[in-house]
């Protein structure tokens, strides 16, 4: 059961957002702008950073939910969990590559991220906003995963609940209201 | 130095909230409506909270810039000189001790958050919402802390660059100057 009262039935950061529509509004937008805005990047690759840092962070709801909206933007399943287990043998750019490294430095701590990390991902063709996007979906991936956790949420076994939020966060974005689970 | 040229003469995070104003906004909303909005926690216990997790992971930016907010809304130096040092030891309420365990833990993994955790601010009079807003300020400078260090963000080593932020964050809040920063460039005065 969660640490706070939230409403019946809703799993995960859903349950949070109701409780608390203030942060929420916030939240949300960031969301939205990071995974969704406009970006060199394609939405596939930014939702597998934010599912490859969450996987690091162990948050099964986080981890779960951005890997069906990868797994819709990329209709590829194979990739995801390819990524989720191991990025460097998984079938993706190097570019990408090298920014999911930079990911999991983040992910241990920003003191970790070095300049030869920076300085491979701008080998393989990185811009520096590329950098600047990666290291801030990987830093609010380390917010989202605490705070879904930390206030111990419910996070579904069943994974069509997953397929069913990653289809409408894929196809609507981030500001949508939550639609309700089937 | 930074690792993408980050606007000149503004320090720490200022320079990437300057960098990207779209992703800027809702950080810094966020940050005020949790810091600086209605709360049963004073703005200097909340800064505490903050202090304590930019102290743990090392962000000595952030750290050094919510210590000094804290010290200017509570008055004195000491509490979170000995938050820092030791939580047990602390001259805190036993509520503020037992949600600063809580952000400590948070800043380990949301995992590390135990029942026990929580049942222990309640016993001390913590609300479900003071609970909440723990985590998430905990959380939040999981972001901002990664956010400064993930990108080596420039960390001035003078105490009066800080006393000026501490200024700034406390008398204006966290939510961006309309004229823009144009007027708070900062040049360091060590050689």
């Amino acid at each position: 059961m969660a640490h706070v009262p939230v409403p019946e039935g809703m799993p995960g950061i859903r349950g949070l957002m109701a409780y608390r529509p203030e942060t929420a509004l916030p939240l949300n937008q960031l969301a939205e702008v990071l995974l969704q805005g406009p970006s060199t990047l394609t939405k596939g690759e930014r939702e597998l950073i934010a599912t490859y840092v969450s996987s690091l962070n162990r948050c099964t709801y986080c981890a779960s939910t951005h890997g069906a909206i990868a797994k819709h933007h990329l209709n590829d399943a194979d990739v995801v969990r390819q990524v989720r287990e191991d990025p460097e043998t998984a079938p993706i750019s190097p570019k990408l590559k090298a920014l999911l490294r930079i990911a999991a430095k983040v992910q241990q701590g920003g003191r970790r991220v070095t300049d030869e990390d920076v300085a491979a991902a701008h080998a393989e063709g990185a811009t520096d906003l590329e950098v600047h996007d990666t290291v801030l979906i990987a830093a609010a991936f380390c917010m989202f995963n605490r705070y879904v956790d930390g206030l111990a949420t419910w996070a579904p076994d069943d994974e069509s609940i997953y397929d069913q939020i990653g289809a409408q966060r894929a196809t609507q974005g981030y500001l949508a209201p939550a639609k309700p689970l089937a | 130095m930074p690792h993408i040229p980050l606007p000149e003469g503004l320090p720490g995070i200022t320079g990437l909230l300057e960098y990207r104003l779209d992703t800027a906004k809702p950080i810094r909303e966020m940050t005020q409506v949790l810091l600086r909005g209605p709360s049963t926690l004073t703005q200097g216990e909340r800064e505490l909270i903050a202090t304590y997790v930019s102290h743990r992971n090392e962000c000595r930016f952030c750290a050094t810039a919510h210590t000094a907010a804290a010290d200017l809304l509570l008055g004195e130096g000491e509490t979170s000189r000995a938050v820092k040092e030791n939580l047990d030891e602390a001259p805190v309420s036993e509520k503020m001790r037992a949600l600063l365990t809580i952000a400590g833990k948070v800043q380990q993994s949301g995992l590390s958050v135990t029942e026990d955790d929580i049942a222990a601010a309640r016993r001390q009079g913590a609300t479900d919402l003071e609970i909440h807003d723990t985590v998430l300020i905990a959380a939040l400078f999981c972001l901002y802390n990664r956010y400064v260090d993930g990108m080596a963000a420039w960390t001035p080593d003078e105490p009066a660059f800080y006393e000026r932020l501490a200024d700034r964050i406390v008398n204006r809040g966290y939510t961006r100057p309309p004229e823009g920063f144009a007027n708070h460039t900062y040049t360091s005065t060590v050689s």
